[in-house]
């Protein structure tokens, strides 16, 4: 029940914002703030009550599970569950609310209501991805997130918003029917060796299928796992749609919507289709590295502050590629980390991004320079993070791309390589960029107001976070280690 | 005739009795409350009658007719909808000055053709039940006569459904001069294994004539030029009445006469799907009105359900059923939203109309906007699960190709709602709000539609036992 909370209440409270925004918008703000913060404890308090017990081996998978008859006459239910990475994400969904929730406070002057409404409503689909055990139900909170998502760019998005938001909606919408596809195949599969039908994912775990037919199901569900995450050259819709969208959907798209497709892989790809996962890994090994370094060297290239920092996830999320196909229990591990660590520093940068935005009303970073000089805190905050970007040992990234690193060694040497080259190249990106912002001679002539108390608030508490994961990931380590041995079970039965 | 006989006709005698209760309401005193009143309380006694006659089924009631679950399930829909679009015409009727009235005499008129063709298992009532249904559709296209398109409209209906008539007389002659039969059941008895040089080109200009009511292509051609001609709750009426019946026809004739097993016949309806969604969808996305887009949107549409009829088997049937279901509330609610913002003088049919629609009016936006979402068949509306349905259905019967076009094209579709959508949300410079009052018929009509959209998205499980009830009559 606890777990329907956790979707109901966005969705409740973007209704009521989207109505209250109308009359008073600050209380469509407020409304939201309380939503997302009450989750967000939820969250923690599921955390801190079952931390000790996560961490055992042989304990039951689902910390908490809750099951309702939805569609019968199509074997669908409302079945909800978490494990550890579940709970991991839905914090980290919670938590970058609450950002986004903060940095759009003056960023959004028209349309609260309806803002707040979309924006309750993504992470309303996104907590259902991370907790539809229900296939049919996962489909449904999959495409949940895309149209408000289209809102959030084409309404309140700069320059080329409408290009960017169609862009993100046809990649995502058609790889989400592939998947759907995909979804039915199994559904049937499942059907014709069972006689029953169900769309119950732990049902469909046991499912018998014929190899040559399990790679093409397969091939559906991963292509709309690779549009999100996303893989090259699946992820032509990211740069525009990370660029063009206002903050506060930059934040959510990079730090939550990549996620669903990195979750996507752990939890359907290799559990379901392990024999095919297998097979396949080399080839997505492979991409994997490659996003690695067409990340890191596009991002290099560019000359937006935003654009720049899209790339970089890019290179990022090739990491969680590269270590979730390595099938070792380490990259594994590396992988999760990764994501979650890659929410935090990337969210921060767009905040960060979006705050010096507002100020200059630009992105070029021509126009910048020497921002250090007028604003000295927002120049630490944004140094940090860019450490935390290019794997400075002690800040959570290092530990997740380590990880990957050390797992992906003994499966392949070479790709460990050549990744690891591509965090090289986060190392140049990542200073160039603090160079040309906030570093050199304010040649412009930059007199701007630094972090004020609610900027500097959101800076802070991600901060803690990426320093956490950084310092002591051993409680994320323990809340994960039961699902991804549980993965590894399946993969290698 | 005996009392159950009349019991199980009843909705049917109560559709035909309306337009005679309206034409004597506009004998007594001409009032457009009076007519408009007259229709839907008719239509209301037969969605009432329903029940009643729900008892006696099924019961075949002359050659010609048969009363059935699924002939009732269609009769009610058909009801449903043309209350609908007589709420929907009323407040849009007001506005004009010409003689209002015999609109509604022409709609009721022409859903009892429809109910008829929904409940026929003879030649017979399948052509009576066409041509009532065609010839008051000619008078409906055309009934704003001061204004230009709706006559040439007209015309062109009048042309194209006069010639598809011919060929679809030509059709059930040839078969019913191989076979000598002309009900359903005996065409299926004597085709029985045996082969006939005729049955199959005759069931191609069958579904000819069948296919121009259900502006498949190539039968679509007046499809774009009716859209845009024909007053917007009349369109409306054209786009789910007229072809709710015949699609119920369609499913009735080919399981009921075992046509379904003359492959060559099958591979041409296969042909017209495909051509159906490919076109319409590529075609929609170079309009820019939003009632072709809506036109073009709907021969997609049309094609999607062909799948599902494609898939065969009760599921098939049951899953076309559904997806005609969730397509009439859109279709409505969809063309409910343009007659609303119609004025005296034109139909609200141009992008330009639809500029920054929410800002002024939230509400109706939304609803539009739930209507396109359901056309384009996303999550948490009835459009979505119609198109899971037929999916499913396909993907049981494995018709691949079929289902892989279709998602493919309901992709691309994709491209022209989300333009109108977006149209609806651009921001315009501020302006003062507009505080047009929505007529309180049709904005209720409205948002019974838009409820029950989001109702079947979220909690289809008892429409879909009622299909499946209702298709078991067919098998």
């Amino acid at each position: 029940m606890i777990l329907l909370w956790l979707i109901v209440i966005p969705i409740a409270a973007g209704a009521v914002a989207g109505l209250a925004g109308r009359w008073s918008k600050p209380a469509a703000r407020w409304v939201s703030l309380a939503a997302v913060s009450a989750d967000f404890a939820i969250a923690v308090a599921l955390w801190v009550r079952h931390a000790g017990t996560l961490s055992l081996a042989g304990r039951p998978v689902w910390i908490v599970e809750w099951r309702r008859e939805w569609i019968p006459e199509f074997g669908i239910s409302f079945h909800l569950g978490m494990d550890g990475l579940s709970l991991l994400l839905v914090t980290l969904t919670f938590f970058l609310g609450i950002v986004s929730v903060l940095v759009s406070w003056t960023e959004i002057r028209e349309g609260v209501g309806f803002f707040h409404l979309n924006l309750m409503w993504i992470l309303a689909g996104i907590a259902g991805v991370f907790l539809a055990l229900d296939l049919f139900l996962f489909y449904f909170a999959w495409e949940l997130m895309l149209v408000p998502m289209y809102f959030l760019i084409a309404i309140w998005g700069h320059g080329r918003r409408v290009y960017a938001a169609v862009k993100f909606f046809i990649f995502t919408q058609l790889s989400g029917l592939l998947m759907l596809i995909a979804i039915l195949a199994l559904f049937f599969l499942h059907h014709s060796a069972t006689g029953v039908y169900t769309f119950d994912y732990l049902a469909l775990l046991n499912t018998p299928i014929p190899p040559g037919t399990a790679t093409w199901v397969m091939l559906g569900f991963f292509i709309a796992f690779a549009v999100k995450l996303p893989m090259v050259p699946l992820h032509s819709w990211l740069p525009d749609a990370h660029t063009e969208a206002p903050t506060a959907g930059s934040v959510i798209l990079a730090g939550l919507l990549l996620k669903t497709g990195g979750y996507g892989l752990i939890r359907f790809i290799l559990p379901l289709f392990p024999d095919a996962a297998r097979a396949f890994a080399p080839a997505a090994m492979v991409l994997g590295v490659v996003g690695i370094l067409y990340g890191a060297i596009a991002a290099f290239g560019q000359t937006d502050f935003k654009r720049l920092v899209a790339y970089t996830s890019i290179s990022h999320l090739g990491f969680v590629l590269l270590g979730v196909f390595a099938f070792t229990p380490l990259a594994l591990t590396g992988a999760v980390v990764t994501m979650l660590a890659h929410g935090i520093s990337t969210g921060a940068l767009f905040v960060i991004a979006g705050a010096v935005q507002h100020r200059i009303h630009t992105r070029e970073m021509g126009r910048m320079g020497g921002l250090w000089d007028t604003m000295p805190k927002m120049g630490g905050a944004a140094l940090f993070f860019a450490l935390g970007s290019l794997g400075l040992p002690g800040l959570g990234d290092f530990v997740g791309e380590f990880l990957v690193l050390l797992g992906t060694w003994p499966v392949s040497r070479v790709l460990a390589v050549l990744a690891a080259a591509g965090v090289l190249g986060a190392t140049l990106y990542a200073l160039r960029l603090v160079q040309r912002v906030f570093q050199g001679p304010n040649v412009h002539q930059w007199r701007l107001p630094d972090l004020n108390a609610r900027e500097a608030l959101v800076i802070g508490a991600m901060s803690v976070v990426l320093l956490w994961l950084g310092l002591y990931p051993q409680p994320v380590l323990d809340a994960f280690s039961p699902s991804p041995a549980v993965a590894q079970q399946e993969a290698r039965r | 005739m005996s009392g159950s006989d009349f019991l199980a006709l009843s909705p049917l005698i109560a559709l035909a009795l309306t337009p005679l209760a309206v034409m004597v309401s506009i004998m007594i005193r001409r009032s457009h409350w009076a007519a408009a009143a007259a229709a839907i309380a008719g239509l209301v006694v037969s969605l009432v009658l329903l029940g009643a006659a729900a008892n006696a089924a099924p019961r075949q009631v002359t050659p010609l007719i048969v009363v059935d679950a699924y002939s009732l399930f269609y009769t009610g829909l058909i009801a449903a909808a043309t209350l609908a679009v007589v709420l929907l015409s009323y407040g849009y009727l007001e506005l004009q000055t010409i003689n209002r009235e015999e609109l509604y005499i022409l709609l009721t008129a022409a859903a009892f053709g429809s109910a008829v063709l929904a409940s026929s298992s003879h030649y017979a009532s399948f052509f009576l039940g066409l041509e009532i249904l065609s010839v008051p559709l000619y008078g409906l296209i055309a009934f704003l006569a001061a204004r230009k398109r709706p006559v040439e409209a007209g015309l062109k209906y009048l042309v194209l459904a006069g010639a598809s008539s011919s060929f679809l007389l030509f059709g059930m002659a040839l078969i019913y001069f191989d076979l000598g039969a002309m009900s359903f059941g005996e065409i299926a008895a004597r085709l029985g294994g045996a082969s006939f040089a005729l049955v199959v080109p005759g069931s191609v200009l069958i579904l000819a004539g069948i296919g121009f009511k259900l502006a498949v292509v190539p039968f679509h051609l007046w499809t774009p030029d009716v859209y845009e001609g024909a007053p917007a709750p009349v369109t409306a009426f054209v786009a789910t009445v007229s072809k709710g019946g015949m699609l119920a026809l369609l499913l009735r004739y080919f399981y009921s006469s075992e046509s379904r097993g003359l492959s060559p016949v099958m591979i041409v309806i296969a042909i017209i799907a495909i051509a159906s969604m490919v076109t319409g969808n590529f075609l929609a996305l170079l309009q820019d009105n939003v009632k072709r887009i809506l036109a073009y949107s709907s021969i997609a549409h049309l094609g999607y359900m062909l799948v599902a009829f494609l898939a065969g088997g009760s599921e098939g049937a049951a899953a076309a059923t559904f997806y005609v279901t969730a397509y009439f509330v859109t279709t409505l609610g969809a063309f409910g939203c343009v007659t609303v913002l119609s004025t005296r003088e034109r139909d609200a049919d141009r992008l330009e109309d639809y500029r920054g629609l929410f800002w002024r009016r939230p509400a109706l936006a939304a609803v539009f906007s739930a209507m396109l979402l359901s056309l384009a068949g996303l999550p948490l509306t009835a459009g979505f699960i119609g198109k899971f349905y037929v999916v499913a259905a396909g993907a049981a019967a494995s018709i691949w190709a079929l289902i892989i076009i279709l998602v493919v094209t309901s992709a691309i579709g994709l491209f022209y709602y989300l333009r109108v959508l977006f149209v609806m949300y651009e921001r315009r410079e501020p302006e003062a709000p507009e505080f047009a009052v929505l007529p309180a018929a049709g904005g209720g009509a409205l948002a019974v539609l838009a409820v029950l959209l989001i109702w079947l998205g979220i909690n289809p499980g008892p429409l879909v036992e009622m299909i499946r009830a209702a298709v078991a009559a067919l098998i």
